[in-house]
């Protein structure tokens, strides 16, 4: 056996002829909701959400004797267009942050199954750093770290505070990715390897040809529930200055300066970001589902 | 030295194999002629499978020394290519690419391994399909396909690769008893062409009918050999005998 040719793992090889697993039983009614997922499902948390904010606003309403003063609604759909703005930022920043990590952890993936000790280990070591630290403490480490603009052949090349976050987000999605990669590569069964290498593939061909268009439908769920979590996070940017949805919300109640805001202005966010990520979860389910009796 | 065919194809001598401290292979010796039909018989755990699998350098070996066409197999300045060319091998669980339609399986060798021109390769692939009677199924993915028509479709993709030896491992043992027929036949046509075939196998019907020569291996060595109408009705050895009256 070419000990270079198959992948490697840090710590056990990869099962020698890996057996078909028998699979679960599934019974015949599990497509079929019950009551209780009809009743509690998405829509209701949202629903739900929306409720114990109006209940929150009647009470604050009540007290801060506000009832001459513009209407809630009113002042919402007043900041809405500027808010979206800031919205369509996060979208942007956690889709940059998305792209970019996804490239970097795929490669990183790849390298943590090299046979090459070295690459290997340098890889896994990185996942790991990475994989293991903070995400506010990566944010505020790329934002103070990098320069405001590197000088490249005389070229000036500006780097914006919302650039350094996209690169402080895009470091722990990498990391995951990596990982995720990792363990996809390590699922394909080893059989794989061995045809391709009794036909003449060499190790880069057969990775390419043979096991990565296989893990694509292994990592998707994955991947898309990491979009999720990121957009979830992208909020943090606003810590470290960027002007994002959180940033321009605070801006706006401090101009209203209404304590009978915070709570909708607060959960009207809040509900933008779960319609935006209740789908993505949905379909990662949906996805989950579908792949997973194709081994 | 340059190989001649009147010398063996395949020369295997005193081969020995170990996973860590457990001797699978322990000095095994055979030499496989031109258009020859070997069978490997043998229980579970008798180093079959391993044997073969040394024989295109999927497994090392420790001591002893393999050659196809005389070129040595497990020579660290070996030409990979060079071996996978001339050995074919087809595996007891298929193992074809299952995100490839059938037709793309056969094709992938030839197209990026050998890098030749694509119209030859799908006229080949075609006939190659049509060969082992999967005609019309060219555009069916493996998942699509019963575990027969999946085995003939590996055999099909080892012979686009123009080998001169094919190595069978198992190659019935995942298969329905009904689709088993099909895949025998696929290799007896190819015995038939004179393809230099290898075979471990349980079948031992076909072994008798096909084999010019049987090799009966247990706990690493090869305890008997012969043609198979001597071996089957006229055993020597004990442990071959209590073999073949478990499984005739």
């Amino acid at each position: 056996m070419r000990a270079s040719f198959y992948p490697k793992t840090r710590s056990t090889p990869p099962v020698k002829g890996a057996l078909p697993v028998l699979l679960p039983y599934r019974s015949p009614q599990a497509t079929q909701l019950s009551l209780h997922e009809k009743l509690f499902n998405g829509w209701t948390v949202l629903a739900l959400m929306l409720g114990f904010a109006w209940i929150m606003v009647q009470q604050v309403w009540a007290q801060s004797g506000a009832a001459q003063q513009a209407s809630v609604p009113d002042i919402l759909l007043k900041w809405t267009p500027v808010l979206l703005k800031g919205f369509g930022f996060n979208v942007l920043i956690s889709i940059l942050s998305m792209a970019i990590g996804t490239v970097l952890g795929v490669g990183l993936g790849i390298l943590q199954v090299s046979p090459v000790t070295a690459t290997r280990r340098t890889a896994w070591l990185i996942t790991q750093f990475f994989r293991n630290s903070p995400w506010l403490v990566l944010l505020f480490y790329c934002i103070l770290l990098i320069p405001f603009e590197i000088s490249v052949f005389g070229l000036d090349i500006p780097f914006p505070g919302w650039v350094k976050a996209v690169i402080g987000l895009s470091l722990p999605v990498m990391a995951y990715m990596s990982e995720y990669m990792r363990g996809a590569i390590l699922s394909i069964p080893s059989g794989q390897w061995e045809s391709a290498d009794s036909l003449g593939f060499t190790r880069g061909q057969t990775m390419r040809e043979v096991i990565l268009p296989q893990t694509v439908k292994r990592l998707a769920p994955s991947w898309m529930n990491l979009y999720a979590v990121l957009t979830m996070a992208t909020p943090l940017v606003s810590i470290v200055g960027v002007s994002d949805v959180m940033t321009l919300t605070r801006s706006a109640l401090a101009a209203e300066s209404r304590v009978d805001l915070l709570i909708p202005m607060y959960l009207y966010i809040l509900s933008w970001f779960f319609i935006y990520c209740y789908p993505i979860s949905r379909l990662t389910v949906r996805l989950e589902r579908k792949f997973a009796v194709k081994l | 030295m340059t190989w001649t065919p009147d010398q063996p194809i395949v020369s295997i001598h005193n081969v020995q194999k170990s996973f860590g401290a457990l001797e699978v292979l322990k000095g095994i010796s055979m030499d496989i002629m031109k258009g020859e039909v070997i069978c490997i018989i043998g229980p579970s755990g008798s180093g079959k499978s391993t044997l073969i699998r040394c024989i295109n350098a999927l497994n090392d070996i420790q001591g002893g020394s393999i050659t196809v066409e005389g070129q040595e197999v497990h020579d660290d300045n070996l030409d990979q290519l060079e071996l996978r060319k001339k050995v074919g091998m087809v595996f007891q669980q298929y193992n074809l690419f299952p995100h490839k339609t059938a037709l793309q399986n056969v094709m992938m060798a030839p197209l990026k391994v050998l890098k030749q021109n694509r119209a030859d390769v799908e006229q080949r692939a075609r006939a190659l399909l049509k060969k082992v009677r999967l005609e019309g199924k060219e555009n069916n993915y493996p998942g699509e396909l019963s575990g027969g028509q999946q085995q003939r479709v590996a055999i099909a993709r080892s012979l686009a690769m123009n080998p001169d030896v094919m190595l069978f491992d198992e190659v019935t043992a995942a298969l329905d008893p009904e689709t088993v027929k099909e895949v025998l036949v696929t290799i007896k046509d190819l015995a038939a062409e004179g393809m230099t075939c290898i075979l471990v196998t349980h079948e031992m019907g076909f072994a008798r009918e096909l084999a010019d020569h049987i090799y009966f291996t247990d706990k690493g060595v090869i305890v008997e050999h012969g043609p198979p109408a001597t071996f089957f009705d006229n055993a020597q050895d004990p442990r071959t005998r209590e073999f073949l009256s478990q499984v005739l």
